[in-house]
């Protein structure tokens, strides 16, 4: 029994240690967002403030790949989706022998690196459309059809495993009775077919726009003059990071948070309604006087739900209101304050250290009037004094002249514009 | 027309028969086979401008494979050892990431696919939200954290482990630590997927006949889970040896992933043969390895994106 619980802790500490590496990250992010200072950082913490929300909000480049992100995530979803569907209804038709090497050909972009996409993609359009003779910006060559065509490569497959899994639930018995029933083809395809594929089509759909909108390594080769916003990304953080990236990411987490909480409480309610029917008489159910849950019921998700929608109002009700000003420019006098009494801690030492070095020449002096010494009256010329090196009591001013070096806190201090700056 | 051909358009009609047949020979032939192939035959021509492309200088050349191997001609080594030791080391360090991802993600997969209870929903809807987040702002969030006046290093200090920050990012730390994180679900739902499916009384009897744990697991487990296993290696090893956003953000500066090189040649040098070649030999080298490991472990293709 000792043995049991023992194990039970340690799963409990490391999945505890697991969920701390796979959330620690996005959490820590999303504070450096709200942190004041320039470079993003959770401690130490300075100032509330929102200042990165509406840098964000400024940055046209962002807003730009934003537009050009759900442009061609439309086409992404539109292609792959109609793609994925077609591959998967014939590998259900295919003939036998070739089914293998089909579902080889069209499962294998999930392994091809996408980078070797990317490459492939740009070699071959840029060939199809010198052999078409058509000039360096026609519609073949945009950077908007390069990035549809090359998602949609291995997209598409993605969404085929996913409708493919639908797909295998299907009677085609259905089908035969439609057509057995004077159906044409399109009729029972639009009436039958797809009616019973919708829930796949659309989380395909959904998975398709959300693969398309955080690729990257394919995008990095085709994007061309349409730069998506994971590029821009891309970009910003190589070349200097700002909290106002956090700022996005904290949005993204934000929206991430409410979908699944969204999803995981309309299933949870779809669960209750169907146990409130079942419970029901027949009389309720006839009548239709069905007393059904409410929305907030024994339903976790939605509750946690609505207390996030109400704190992101609240918060974003404060920023509106709430000004960091005051709580910057504390900041700043804390600073000048501890520049200053570093200031005068340094001062201090050093009157300490030369009354020292006086007293200390000054009982040397007698010792060393054999080997007479220039006399030298600068604070530091006895330590380049080869006689002082013999005595082991004046190694420490030695150092001294070191000290702005060693500790960049010093470093400017004595730069009057040092404390303007801080 | 052939007789298959006749009953699939009996069977889906004239017009709705050629418009799947049309998207699909579109895609397989299209998107994934001609581009390839395409590029296959690129990376065996020479590096001409635009006018001269298909004149009587564009022919079949080896030079850019050779350039990978023994690096520019009349240069001063016998290898080209800078590229050798990047591909070499992307391809050790892929391997590595994938066993850090294994280890790491089979217990928890175990425990999700073996544990009833509400806590599990919340737990897997934890795995997920992450993984919905932009690649590119993963890897930044990790480099907040690792960075020199980062969060873990202002904790190492404060403990007193180091007296200096240590510098993740120079010393690649960063790097496996971003390509692991990046990669975990990817590792977790495969073997998630096998295990949930093995009849949790097969696991009772091996107890009962006085099995450990590890015994059950490498005799019960393991066995029936390979099919996961192996699909969630694969993809991890493949999408790690191909990722260009985690080395280009938290790469140290002397250090660069063979992507990295291969972007360079396109972006940089405007070689594209050249960066066609390179992607070669690493899509070929990946897939060998790969199949070298199927092989090994005796996997089948179609276990792959179950």
């Amino acid at each position: 029994m000792k043995n049991f619980s023992l194990m039970r802790i340690s799963i409990w500490v490391y999945l505890a240690l697991f969920f701390s590496y796979l959330l620690g990250p996005l959490v820590i992010m999303s504070v450096t967002a709200f942190n004041s200072p320039s470079f993003p950082r959770a401690a130490p913490w300075e100032c509330l403030t929102f200042e990165w929300f509406s840098a964000l909000f400024q940055d046209e480049r962002i807003l730009n790949g934003i537009k050009n992100s759900v442009l061609v995530g439309f086409g992404t979803v539109i292609l792959s989706v109609s793609m994925g569907l077609a591959g998967a209804l014939m590998l259900t038709q295919i003939w036998p022998k070739l089914r293998a090497t089909y579902y080889t050909v069209i499962i294998a972009p999930i392994l091809i690196p996408g980078v070797v996409i990317g490459i492939s993609t740009l070699v071959f359009w840029d060939r199809v459309s010198r052999m078409l003779g058509l000039g360096v910006d026609s519609f073949l060559s945009s950077g908007l059809f390069l990035t549809v065509i090359g998602q949609s490569t291995f997209i598409a497959s993605y969404c085929m495993l996913v409708l493919v899994a639908r797909l295998q639930r299907y009677d085609n018995a259905l089908t035969e009775a439609a057509l057995d029933l004077g159906a044409t083809h399109a009729q029972t395809f639009r009436k039958v077919l797809l009616p019973f594929m919708r829930p796949a089509i659309a989380s395909a759909a959904v998975l398709a726009f959300l693969a398309s909108f955080e690729n990257y390594n394919t995008t990095t080769f085709t994007f061309g003059e349409y730069p998506t916003l994971t590029i821009e990304l891309a970009q910003k953080v190589r070349y200097g990071i700002t909290p106002a990236i956090s700022a996005l990411a904290f949005i993204i987490v934000l929206l991430t948070v409410f979908a699944a909480l969204f999803n995981e409480a309309s299933i949870r309610r779809k669960e209750l309604v169907a146990a409130a029917r079942k419970r029901a008489t027949v009389e309720e159910l006839e009548s239709g006087k069905i007393r059904l849950p409410g929305f907030l019921s024994s339903n976790a998700a939605a509750v946690v739900l609505v207390v996030v929608a109400i704190a992101t109002i609240t918060v974003v009700g404060t920023a509106t209101a709430y000004s960091p000003a005051q709580c910057i420019a504390d900041v700043k006098e804390q600073k000048r304050l501890e520049t200053e009494v570093r200031i005068l801690e340094l001062r201090q030492r050093r009157a300490e250290e030369a009354a020292r070095r006086a007293a200390e020449q000054a009982e040397q002096e007698p010792a060393t009037e054999t080997a007479p010494k220039p006399s030298n009256n600068s604070g530091f010329g006895s330590v380049f004094d080869p006689g002082t090196l013999q005595d082991g009591g004046t190694e420490e001013p030695e150092a001294e002249p070191d000290a702005p070096g060693n500790n960049s806190g010093f470093g400017n201090v004595f730069d009057p514009n040092a404390l303007q700056n801080n | 027309m052939p007789r298959f051909l006749r009953d699939y358009f009996n069977r889906n009609g004239i017009g709705l028969g050629s418009v799947m047949l049309g998207l699909v020979l579109f895609w397989t032939i299209g998107l994934i086979i001609l581009p390839q192939l395409s590029m296959l035959d690129f990376s065996f021509r020479p590096n001409l401008p635009p006018p001269e492309i298909g004149g009587p200088k564009d022919l079949y050349t080896l030079e850019n494979y050779k350039y990978l191997i023994f690096g520019p001609e009349g240069g001063s080594q016998d290898y080209n050892a800078v590229d050798l030791r990047v591909f070499y080391r992307t391809l050790i360090a892929a391997v590595f990431v994938t066993l850090f991802n294994l280890i790491l993600c089979y217990p928890i997969a175990y425990y999700l696919a073996q544990t009833k209870g509400n806590h599990i929903r919340v737990l897997a809807l934890m795995l997920i939200i992450p993984y919905w987040i932009n690649e590119i702002l993963r890897a930044f969030a990790l480099r907040i954290i690792f960075g020199e006046s980062g969060v873990l290093n202002n904790v190492l200090v404060g403990m007193g482990v180091f007296d200096t920050p240590f510098d993740f990012i120079r010393n690649d730390i960063a790097l496996y630590a971003g390509l692991g994180y990046a990669y975990i679900l990817l590792m977790i739902f495969p073997i998630y997927n096998v295990i949930e499916s093995l009849d949790r009384n097969q696991i009772e009897a091996a107890r009962d006949m006085g099995a450990s744990w590890p015994r059950i697991h490498r005799r019960v487990v393991i066995p029936y889970a390979k099919p996961g296993i192996s699909s969630g290696c694969t993809m991890v090893f493949m999408l790690s040896a191909g990722a260009l956003a985690a080395p280009q953000i938290l790469g140290g500066p002397s250090s660069l992933w063979f992507t990295q090189l291969i972007y360079q040649q396109f972006n940089d040098n405007s070689d594209w043969p050249q960066g066609a070649a390179y992607a070669v030999v690493l899509l070929v080298t990946c897939i060998l390895l790969v199949l070298a490991l199927m092989r090994l472990f005796k996997v089948n293709m179609g276990d792959i994106g179950k």
